[in-house]
């Protein structure tokens, strides 16, 4: 069924941080959006993920609360959205007007195997099927108005637009090829990373 | 001053600003003080795990955050607690207790009697209040050490403090 998902998801993650400023603060879910983020150019306001799945969009909810002149993006995987799909409904409560959530939904639990996750379809074979979930319409649900869904290649400018300038909080399930790709590793410490975030946008730490 | 007034004002005082809850009778009226407040912004959550992901947002913003939930709760939190620990940043956790003294509802009694132990085995500070005159300082004391030492300190406010939930004029089926 894969011939269904046509977008590369290095190529989407590079256009969503082309030419990033200061003033994007990015959160990138842990496994391959952590790998993703950091092929794309490793930058300070950058806290990929070792750890804390399902705790992504909260991290950026606190973050976009906190600092309400910055935009942030979070990148996160289908898997580490359904883990934490509760905090959908809580960044829709605060209505953040400077997040943006974007989901690369290969329909994987791509770092332990490529077990199908819930949003694969229901007419696959036992070791391929999901429920066929919709995690836009989940945010939708969710209360957050401006969602949307990318498949084709076309739609990208119209996705970066979205992610880096529309009025949040803003939502998009973008559905992404089954690949194998280089690791491309970021720092592994923990207190590292968020020292030279807080550097980047506090001028301390 | 009553107690509950004493931790607003305490937090206050620490410069609060995100304060995330899941809701308990015991924290009902420092729920509603951080929602009327001007300075603070009250976030409602729909799992206790989802304010220590938060809460590493808030200070990677440079804004300090507390977690305010009943003892049930803290089982929710176990895994992510261990952000706080790997990246050291603040994790002060305010915590009504069930299942502790008095409690007649004994669904409450496995994770309230469990609660110091799972917060201390993710390396969490805990220090118990059970009299109302020790509240003001022992949640203050908490703060200094969560945001100066940048790490996890929990307060349970216990039972003999708060009350056991009270099912008196419940019908029995």
């Amino acid at each position: 069924m894969t011939g269904r998902l046509k977008l590369h998801r290095r190529a989407v993650v590079k256009a969503l941080l082309k030419d990033a400023t200061d003033d994007l603060l990015v959160i990138g879910g842990l496994g391959q959006c952590a790998w993703d983020i950091t092929d794309a150019g490793d930058r300070p306001q950058h806290l990929p993920l070792w750890g804390g799945m399902g705790g992504t969009v909260m991290m950026g909810l606190g973050l976009a609360l906190a600092q309400p002149a910055k935009r942030v993006l979070v990148i996160t995987g289908d898997g580490d959205m359904l883990m934490g799909i509760g905090s959908l409904a809580t960044a829709a409560a605060q209505r953040p007007t400077n997040l943006a959530i974007v989901v690369l939904d290969n329909e994987k639990f791509g770092e332990t195997g490529n077990q199908a996750t819930h949003t694969a379809s229901p007419g696959l074979g036992p070791t391929d099927r999901g429920a066929g979930t919709d995690l836009a319409i989940i945010a939708r649900g969710s209360g957050i108005a401006d969602c949307g869904t990318v498949t084709e290649e076309d739609q990208i400018p119209d996705l970066v637009r979205a992610a880096r300038t529309v009025t949040g909080p803003v939502f998009r399930l973008v559905k992404v090829m089954v690949e194998t790709l280089p690791l491309v590793m970021p720092p592994k410490d923990g207190a590292y990373l968020k020292d030279r975030m807080r550097q980047a946008i506090l001028g301390y730490v | 001053m009553d107690w509950r007034d004493q931790i607003f004002e305490t937090l206050e005082g620490h410069g609060v600003r995100q304060v995330y809850y899941v809701p308990d009778a015991g924290h009902s009226k420092l729920i509603q003080r951080c929602q009327l407040s001007n300075t603070m912004k009250a976030i409602v959550l729909t799992t206790e795990e989802e304010a220590m992901a938060g809460a590493l947002g808030a200070w990677l913003g440079g804004e300090k955050a507390v977690a305010l939930m009943q003892s049930s709760g803290v089982g929710n939190c176990i895994n992510m607690l261990g952000l706080s620990k790997t990246l050291r940043y603040p994790m002060l956790m305010i915590i009504t207790m069930r299942g502790d003294f008095g409690e007649i509802n004994p669904w409450q009694y496995s994770m309230g009697q469990a609660t110091p132990e799972v917060l201390k085995a993710m390396g969490t500070m805990v220090f118990e209040v059970d009299r109302a005159e020790d509240v003001q300082a022992t949640v203050n004391a908490a703060a200094n050490m969560a945001f100066e030492g940048q790490t996890a300190v929990a307060v349970l406010l216990k039972q003999k403090l708060i009350g056991a939930k009270n099912f008196v004029g419940k019908k029995q089926p």
